[in-house]
């Protein structure tokens, strides 16, 4: 998608539906899945993933010329896990209920693969500007996808939104399930398929979870000495 | 610590805490490698070495350095290249000295560096406060947990493909709900292995 130049403006709205990083990239499924139990974690999830990629996108974007091919990936995630350090501090130092609530999750930002995919796909071969503008884009697609997911689970699981109870459970039992783990699954499945239909619309093809998508592939290729219907993306 | 309590923990990793189906950790690779059986338990054969290994060497790291140092804060940065050096190391050693196995699980090695399931079990097992031994079953049993589901699973996405779904659920859509369906059943085993010793 370097190849042909595309504008500033094109470039920060693809992430937010085009190319929503969970719902038709098929990245950070992770982290998605586990921490929208409710919306507000699904907003911090959203907002340190973003400050993360904004940063990293930005230093390997400077880097690009310095870093060898060769150890571009070893190179990616120290940058990154330099960013998460941060952010990770930051959260416990002023935000620390949100800090109990994302737990493991917030390191683990170092292995989403929405960040690496990034600074793989985008940052390590465009300038700086479109790289931070690339993060920021993407980075609110991530967010707007977990708070509705978010929102969805704690609507339909604990019968409120954001901590502001809409269904008291005096009509329908809320359905704790949705806030148990089958209910990410089946929530992220749901979501997907409607996200297929808008696209089979536009004439788009169906997300998949493909190598184009994963920023292995191409470690992963060199690797392989086996035909790629064998390969580990498959 | 009694061997009762390492049971438990063993246990509790595989079915209660299973890394997939309740952490959501390593969910990639379980729906793009589960496809086929012998695919789905190579890699997760490759998943339980690399856990094993990580644990024995980052939890010593963790407690005789970077805690007597004060530098704790370093955890994430330090782990995460301890993984990626580590899968290297593995990767040249399997395939000079164990060719059959790296032919079997090699191409898999690369993937897992960046598979949360290995950062998260090394993380987990020092937020959780585990001893050495305790880390190092936990670890295994996380892994032998992410081999039941990715077999399990692997059988249940056999059946779909014979199937007869609708177009916009096809693919990763009715892949995600069958796996809610899996995770429905492993929310049975809750508080199981509580109760086990009474």
């Amino acid at each position: 998608m370097a190849k042909k130049q595309r504008s500033l403006k094109d470039i920060f709205f693809a992430g937010w539906i085009k190319e929503n990083p969970v719902l038709r990239l098929v990245l950070g499924t992770c982290p998605t899945l586990a921490v929208t139990t409710q919306a507000v974690n699904g907003l911090g999830m959203g907002a340190a993933a973003l400050l993360v990629l904004v940063g990293s996108n930005a230093v390997i974007s400077l880097l690009r010329k310095v870093i060898p091919d060769n150890v571009r990936i070893p190179a990616f995630i120290t940058v990154i896990a330099g960013f998460v350090t941060i952010v990770q501090m930051l959260v416990k130092a002023f935000l620390p209920s949100l800090n109990d609530s994302l737990g493991i999750f917030l390191p683990l930002i170092v292995v989403n693969c929405i960040i690496l995919g990034r600074a793989e796909s985008f940052a390590s071969k465009n300038p700086v500007i479109p790289s931070i503008i690339d993060g920021i884009g993407m980075g609110i697609g991530f967010t707007i996808t977990l708070v509705l997911f978010g929102s969805i689970r704690e609507l339909l699981g604990n019968g409120s939104i954001f901590g502001y109870v809409i269904n008291d459970g005096s009509v329908i039992q809320p359905m704790l399930i949705m806030i148990l783990p089958p209910g990410g699954f089946f929530v992220f499945g749901v979501l997907m398929a409607w996200f297929n239909k808008m696209a089979e619309g536009k004439g788009e093809a169906p997300a998949t979870l493909e190598c184009c998508n994963c920023p292995q592939a191409a470690y992963c290729r060199e690797a392989q000495a086996v035909p790629a219907e064998e390969g580990g993306d498959k | 610590m009694s061997i009762t309590s390492l049971i438990s923990i063993f246990l509790a990793a595989i079915l209660t805490n299973n890394y997939v189906l309740s952490k959501f950790l390593g969910i990639c690779p379980f729906l793009g490698v589960s496809k086929k059986l012998d695919t789905a338990v190579s890699m997760s054969l490759a998943v339980i070495v690399v856990m094993t290994i990580a644990t024995l060497v980052t939890w010593p790291i963790q407690h005789f350095l970077l805690d007597p140092l004060g530098i704790g804060y370093l955890q994430t940065i330090v782990f995460i290249l301890i993984i990626a050096a580590l899968v290297q190391f593995i990767e040249s050693f399997m395939k000079k000295n164990m060719p059959p196995l790296y032919t079997a699980l090699g191409i898999y090695l690369p993937l897992i560096t960046t598979n949360c399931a290995v950062l998260g079990v090394t993380t987990l097992n020092i937020d959780s406060g585990y001893n050495f031994i305790e880390s190092i079953v936990n670890a295994l049993g996380s892994g032998v947990g992410y081999l039941v589901a990715m077999v399990l699973f692997a059988g249940v996405r056999g059946r779909l493909e014979t199937a007869n779904i609708p177009k916009s659920l096809q693919g990763l859509p009715i892949t995600l709900i069958a796996a809610a369906i899996v995770a429905c059943s492993f929310l049975g085993f809750g508080g199981l292995v509580d109760g086990i010793f009474g």
